[in-house]
């Protein structure tokens, strides 16, 4: 941000912050720590300097006024002053190659390069002069004396550095002519490698400033690229001199987006050409929600370029996020709304509002027939935050009950279970950049470089800077040891053992006097703690103890609890190999009692962090997507909270919670519950037990899908609903760190409405009034209702790019930490964490344990990703097994098996691995053919039924006889399909 | 009783058969029946000697050279385990002129004593320096090398106590010693010579420098093509270690000092102290931008002392002897010796310790002897591959770091090379940016593209092609270069060319 400030000796941080506008000078500049009111379009050529003194110097006779440290480039770009540049950029650190942002500096020789070069008190810098144009000139005559004079067709023609260079500098000939040794003539020239599915690299066109392959170090943390050979044979090489798609790439396009030339560039943007506009909108894949802007040409997205500006991601994103969003003009997509009487029959494709009486009619009628209470719907984690709050209302109003429950219960309701109890909201307590004020970090049953990389690319980078690192896992995730990082600790405990690891931390930490006994006594509830120390400092819980239970040596778990108990800065990142146990909300309360216990809450650098699976999971659950909340968190039971609701929906909603998503399903295999509106989640391919949910949707009379796709539950459906992809409509997400951010539509819906306005549709035709012009009038109800998102508007989003709430008067601008001075509960309470184990027991028949998780490339049930390119990395799911194990079975690497487990069989492709230990076998469930949900089972977390997805008790056996479900699934999938074209 | 023959393990002196000498003194004296005990000392530094045989008599050491292996018989004839005369005996050692009138204070004991003995060594005045440091405080150690007025011997001349002096300011929990021993420039030796003849001085200057900055770690990086300084330095190491020197107590003081070698893998650039740093940690060996400088942000980030082997093994001079004796020495700001290295087309090549202040004719004619060719000499290159060209006329410069950059020349680390009159400067002139476009790490574009180009164009001016045009791009290109890389070796590149240009215009006419 640019301020002029008066100030005559501002040597001082603290005199900045009292800079105000009407004491401006001319030609006085500062730059103020802050991500607000800066034009990020402006590259300033280097990074920000995070030092806090100032220094003041003259850059062409205008006074700046800088942060020690600040090149005189930024400084420069700062005061308006543009100085030539093509290694630098502010993503990255300065690089100094390129030798055009040479200056001069009064009192020293030669010419410095401005990008490495840091102003210094009093210095007096000419960024122009005949001699520096001159030195210019001739470094830009070099460069293009190696490059092809094809500008006019070179897809990067309008956007390329090199060119605005040339023109800047006034190069008007290249005398050393063209004839000389070069890389881009027809002998010369490397071939193009279009190895990756999504972007070009060509090597004719490098001018070798390694943006790129410092891209990939600093932002993205992969090493991946790298210069090979030196000198003029010096070039851009993936790993060893392989393509890129066989190289370590992941693909996540950051070298793309600082490429300053053609070299490297996306397939999208050489077929298309340049974009006409640009929409700034949030991913719609993991919980990161990485802001976007999309560059669109008339109903056509070019590319998708992360946004500099989005404070989830500051400019990086990955594979998905970035190139895999094809899916949505995929031929598979639903355009047009069909209904059936029965599943064995035709599909009928039908008018909206033909589609919307029908649904409508058959609710009435089978609530006529079987009571109010037979009926229920889900909301969808994948959707925004306007369209579950109107599928939420409309079960609720239109409805007349509760049933309503969201994709949430599968993955993280033990955290808003946990965290509400223990800390008072439902939601972590840091913002992503919290992360880099970390000293220790812990990382429990969460795999972010595969499953949120974004958040794992600063991580990785804080982990480089010097913080150490503690994985709690049963598996040898990435960040155990990978390019410059190393896990200090690996915790390598039998599945379904959290609490029990958990509680041997505390343990140590209690009972080596490591508790910050300060904290606890002015932010805790004294009786609850005192329990709690008593419980925890029972022999049961010693790391000997707990030792036996998980398998991990007890003087490693001591000596982790000292790290992360004696950090400066200590925090806690999990997923949902944390949450999805039999005991999932206990691990995250023991997670909050270990914070709590240790004081590292409520500042920058710690924290308890649930890392989201969906880009909305947070968001549909603030909206009052449980069965017993109302918006907000607030308890259906809560008469004043239900009184609000009712007097603002004219409705009289019901004091008795509903049934969860587990509860419906089994009422439906029951026969007492009959209709469903699922909103964009496929319960019968991401919901445990596959053949359970079956049969219970197979028992629906009415089932409303609305998908972007013909899902698994699809086939079991009544009435479709084509849904509209995230670039189809306006709306807002809620990312893992509160953030709320714009979605915004980039094309018209395919089939006509945004999924907004089919819910709006529905429940007209249910009776319901509902009247909304723009979604941006749902979030005005939402605040209206909801006290955490009372500051919440759309203009204010415009206005500041993302909220995180609480958003209130008391924090208009959002909170990016929370519980800062006191609890949102007051005091922090304290729980007591018995370890029960799970009743998924290894046995004789069944001695090895099953885990499941995710890889970079696909996306949880595959529906997107699987539609899109990203399969030439990923095309099927494999089940991982350690060569003892796999010895034992007479199992040989790619061998097919069968995984037998209490619930059912299904068949994968083996893959030897040393990331398991023996006894444990893991495998990822993005395929539905996998069947991976055909042997999880019904067991759940006590506290929220969220299915223990991550312990099932397996055989393996080795087999290419196809199993039995299997055999139905292809069965089932050609019938579907044959109805669905008739 | 037993007779003491000293035949040199230096590489120059290997390379042209000291080994077979050495095994056919100790087969004659075994047939023979005589006792003999052959010590593998370093060379003297009298190239056109070597193998320079000298045997340990009553009267001091006497020399004879170059010795063949087929001489030995005819030694052994002659009685030469007691001096006896033969046509190759020269004398006592010490005697022979360009031996005599060196001033040997950084190479004192090199070619005397058997390198890798412990006691030798510590006969021969080692240890002293680091005996003073070690009961001197920090800055009373950097307050000895800033008084010294020594100066960076790796080419760059910077005052070693300045830079000493800034990492010893710069509070760090880790601070390094980096021994720059990538001794690439052509027409240098003395890193090697020193290594290989007196490894024990070096490792004892890196001890101190630790002492002098708080640093407990130091690294040698060392280039690979000195495979017989990889193992002298390693089992130097692995001696001092054993007693007492290295370690977590220095010489049973508090202070740990732990130093290893690291090989280079061919890179010229790996020489440039940052590139070096980079390679040290294991990247590509590729030029940081300046600054931070490594005094501030060295290896692995933290405050480190880059310097070179002769600068490092200066050091226990002057913690021995005092800073003032070394100042002593030299003229202007250019105090103590130099170790000049001749090479070339001489007639005498070898390696000269002197005071600053001798010229360069005084160089070449009375320690060189003139061109080994006997035509006249044409032209010295000082200071490697990117030093000057000199001219006969400027013969009268006085080795003086300011002498020489007062006419566009530089002393660097201290090679000279000289050439006849038939040497082509046209050809020198591309050779310098041929050697730039092999060794340019290539982060920059003036060097990676102009060391290129630079080369195209003079091979257009070889041709005929527009000569005059291509001469006015060939300077441009030099000035492009100069002022625009990043690093010393594409700012220096133009210096041969520039002088090839401005002395023997007439050889681009060509």
């Amino acid at each position: 941000m640019i301020v002029k400030n008066t100030s005559s000796s501002g040597d001082q941080a603290s005199r900045v912050s009292s800079v105000s506008a009407d004491n401006l000078s001319r030609g006085v500049f500062v730059e103020l720590q802050t991500r607000l009111g800066r034009d990020p379009g402006v590259d300033l050529g280097t990074p920000p300097s995070s030092q806090t003194r100032l220094v003041r110097a003259l850059i062409d006779g205008a006074e700046v006024l800088v942060p020690a440290g600040t090149s005189v480039m930024r400084a420069a770009a700062l005061a308006g002053i543009k100085i030539p540049k093509l290694c630098a950029t502010d993503q990255l650190a300065s690089f100094g190659s390129c030798r055009l942002c040479l200056v001069q500096i009064e009192g020293r020789r030669g010419f410095p390069a401005s990008c490495t070069t840091p102003v210094e008190d009093g210095m007096q810098i000419s960024t122009q002069s005949v001699r520096l144009a001159e030195l210019r000139r001739n470094v830009m005559e070099l460069y293009i004396s190696d490059h092809p004079l094809d500008c006019l067709t070179c897809t990067a023609n309008g956007n390329c550095e090199l060119q605005d260079m040339a023109g800047v500098v006034g190069l008007r000939e290249v005398r050393y002519g063209f004839a000389g040794e070069n890389h881009f003539d027809k002998q010369s020239a490397e071939p193009k490698d279009e190895s990756n599915p999504y972007f070009t690299f060509e090597p004719s066109k490098c001018i070798v400033c390694s943006r790129c392959v410092r891209a990939c170090e600093e932002v993205q943390g992969t090493f991946a690229l790298t210069i090979s050979g030196r000198g003029f044979d010096s070039k851009v090489s993936a790993s060893a001199g392989e393509s890129f798609l066989d190289s370590e790439c992941v693909s996540c396009g950051a070298c793309v987006n600082v490429c300053p030339t053609a070299t490297l560039s996306e397939k999208s943007l050489i077929q298309l050409g340049q974009a006409e506009r640009t929409v700034t909108t949030t991913c719609a894949y993991c919980g990161v929600g990485c802001s976007f802007n999309a560059e669109v040409k008339g109903q056509q997205v070019v590319r998708m370029v992360p946004n500099k500006a989005g404070g989830a991601n500051e400019g990086h994103a990955c594979v998905k996020g970035r190139f895999a969003w094809g899916y949505a003009s995929h031929p598979d997509r639903l355009k047009e709304p069909m209904i059936r009487a029965s599943i064995d029959q035709p599909w009928r494709v039908v008018s909206w509002d033909e589609a919307f009486a029908y649904a409508a009619s058959e609710i009435r009628r089978i609530q006529a027939k079987y009571g109010r209470k037979s009926v229920g719907g889900i909301t969808s984690s994948r959707c925004t935050n306007e369209e579950t709050w109107l599928v939420q209302k409309l079960i609720r109003t239109g409805f007349g009950n509760n049933n309503v429950d969201t994709c949430a219960r599968v993955c993280h309701s033990p955290t808003g279970y946990g965290l509400k109890q223990t800390l008072g909201e439902s939601a972590g307590t840091q913002d992503f950049l919290s992360v880099a004020d970390s000293d220790v970090v812990v990382v429990m049953g969460a795999n972010p470089t595969e499953g949120h990389p974004v958040f794992a690319s600063r991580l990785k980078r804080r982990l480089r800077e010097g913080a150490q690192l503690i994985v709690i896992d049963p598996r040898q995730i990435d960040l155990v040891r990978s390019p410059h990082i190393e896990a200090k600790y690996h915790l390598q405990l039998r599945p379904g053992t959290n609490v029990a690891m958990i509680n041997g931390l505390a343990h140590v930490i209690a009972s080596e006097g490591l508790i910050d006994e300060a904290f606890v006594e002015a932010r805790c509830e004294k009786p609850a703690f005192d329990t709690w120390r008593e419980f925890i400092l029972r022999p049961g819980n010693s790391p000997e103890a707990v030792a036996e239970i998980t398998g991990v040596p007890a003087e490693m778990i001591r000596a982790a609890a000292r790290l992360y108990a004696t950090a400066r800065n200590g925090a806690i990142y999990y997923g949902l190999g944390v949450t999805e146990h039999s005991q999932g909300s206990t691990t995250v309360m023991g997670i909050a009692n270990l914070a709590m216990a240790t004081g590292n809450i409520g500042r920058r650098g710690v924290g308890v962090n649930p890392l989201r699976g969906q880009n909305n999971v947070q968001g549909s659950c603030d909206m009052g997507s449980y069965p017993h909340e109302l918006p907000g968190y607030r308890s259906v039971k809560d008469e004043a909270t239900r009184k609000l609701f009712n007097a603002y929906w004219n409705t009289e909603i019901d004091p008795e919670p509903g049934l969860r998503i587990p509860g419906m399903l089994n009422e439906a295999v029951a026969g007492s519950f009959k209709a469903m509106y699922i909103q964009g989640e496929d319960v019968a391919q991401s919901d445990p037990n596959t053949q359970h949910v079956q049969a219970a949707l197979g028992n629906l009379e009415c089932l409303i899908v609305q998908d972007i796709f013909f899902n698994e539950t699809a086939k079991y459906a009544h009435v479709l609903l084509p849904g509209s992809s995230f670039l189809e409509k306006d709306g807002t997400f809620t990312n893992a760190e509160r953030r709320i951010s714009r979605v915004r539509k980039i094309v018209e819906p395919l089939a006509g409405l945004a999924d907004w306005e089919v819910t709006v549709g529905f429940a007209r035709a249910l009776g319901v009034s509902m009247h909304y012009n723009h979604p941006s009038e749902i979030m005005d109800e939402v605040a209206a209702l909801t006290p955490t998102f009372a500051g919440v508007s759309y203009e204010k989003l415009d206005r500041l790019g993302s909220i995180q709430w609480p958003c209130n008067d008391d924090r208009p601008n959002g909170s990016p930490i929370m519980h800062v001075e006191e609890f949102t509960r007051g005091l922090g309470k304290f729980i007591v964490t018995e370890y029960v184990p799970t009743k998924e027991k290894v046995t004789r028949k069944f001695p090895l344990i099953l885990t499941t998780g995710r890889i970079l490339t696909q996306y949880n049930v595959g529906a997107q990703t699987r539609r899109t390119d990203n399969v030439v990395w990923h095309h099927e799911d494999r089940l991982e097994i350690h060569a003892e194990d796999a010895a034992e079975r007479g199992i040989a690497d790619g061998d097919w098996v069968h995984i037998i487990s209490r619930a059912g069989e299904t068949k994968l492709r083996a893959k030897i691995s040393e990331r398991v230990q023996p006894g444990v076998v893991y495998t990822t469930f993005h395929f539905p053919e996998s069947g991976a949900n055909v042997v999880t089972t019904e067991l759940s977390d006590w506290a929220t039924n969220c299915p223990e997805y991550k312990v099932t008790a397996v055989e393996i056996r080795r087999s290419a006889e196809p199993t039995t479900w299997q055999v139905d699934f292809q069965a089932t999938e050609q019938q579907q399909a044959e109805l669905k074209s008739r | 009783m037993t007779v003491k023959v000293y035949v040199p393990c230096d590489t120059t002196a290997v390379s042209i058969g000291a080994d077979r000498v050495a095994a056919q003194i100790s087969a004659a004296a075994g047939s023979a029946g005589l006792d003999v005990m052959i010590v593998r000392n370093g060379s003297r530094g009298m190239f056109w000697l070597e193998p320079l045989v000298e045997v340990e008599t009553s009267t001091g050491r006497i020399a004879y050279g170059p010795v063949k292996p087929s001489d030995v018989a005819s030694l052994f004839a002659s009685d030469f385990l007691r001096g006896g005369p033969h046509a190759l005996r020269l004398g006592a050692t010490d005697e022979i002129p360009y031996l005599k009138n060196q001033e040997r204070l950084t190479f004192q004991r090199v070619g005397v004593i058997d390198p890798l003995s412990m006691e030798e060594y510590a006969a021969q005045g080692g240890w002293s320096g680091l005996q003073q440091a070690i009961v001197s405080a920090p800055a009373q150690i950097v307050a000895v090398v800033k008084e010294s007025g020594l100066r960076g011997r790796g080419g760059a001349a910077f005052p070693t106590g300045i830079k000493w002096q800034t990492v010893l300011d710069t509070p760090a929990d880790q601070k390094y010693i980096v021994c720059n021993a990538d001794e690439g420039d052509s027409g240098t030796f003395a890193d090697r010579m020193l290594m290989e003849g007196d490894p024990y001085c070096l490792i004892e200057g890196m001890i101190i420098a630790g002492l002098a900055v708080g640093a407990t770690v130091g690294y040698i990086y060392l280039r690979s093509e000195y495979p017989r300084c990889w193992t002298t330095l390693n089992e130097a190491i692995r001696r001092c270690e054993a007693a007492g020197w290295l370690g977590k107590n220095v010489a049973g003081s508090n202070h740990a000092f732990h130093l290893e070698v690291r090989l280079g893998a061919g890179s010229y650039i790996c020489g440039e102290e940052t590139a070096l740093l980079e390679s040290l940690e294991g990247k590509r060996g590729e030029v940081r931008a300046k600054p931070p400088l490594p005094a501030h942000v060295g290896l692995f980030g933290k405050p480190t002392i880059v310097n070179n082997v002769i600068t490092l093994a200066t050091v226990p001079l002057l913690l021995a002897r005092g800073g003032k004796f070394y100042a002593d020495f030299g003229q202007g700001r250019s105090r103590g010796t130099l170790t000049l290295q001749l090479s070339g087309n001489i007639q005498r090549p070898g390696l000269i310790e002197k005071a600053f202040g001798l010229t360069l004719h005084e160089l070449l004619y009375e320690y060189g002897g003139g061109s080994a060719s006997g035509r006249p000499l044409r032209a010295v290159q000082a200071g490697g591959p990117l030093g000057a060209y000199i001219p006969t006329r400027d013969f009268d410069l006085p080795l003086d770091y300011e002498a020489f950059a007062q006419r566009g020349a530089m002393i660097g680390h201290g090679g000279i090379v000289a050439f006849d009159d038939t040497v082509d400067m046209r050809r020198m002139a591309r050779f310098a940016l041929e050697f730039c476009a092999e060794e340019s790490c290539g982060k920059c574009t003036p060097c990676r593209i102009g060391s290129v180009r630079g080369v195209e164009v003079i091979d257009r001016i070889a041709q005929g092609e527009d000569r005059d045009k291509n001469l006015v791009l060939l300077e441009s290109l030099c000035d492009t270069m100069q002022h625009g890389s990043l690093c010393a070796m594409g700012g220096m590149t133009p210096f041969p060319v520039q002088s090839a240009l401005q002395h023997f215009p007439e050889d681009f006419e060509r």
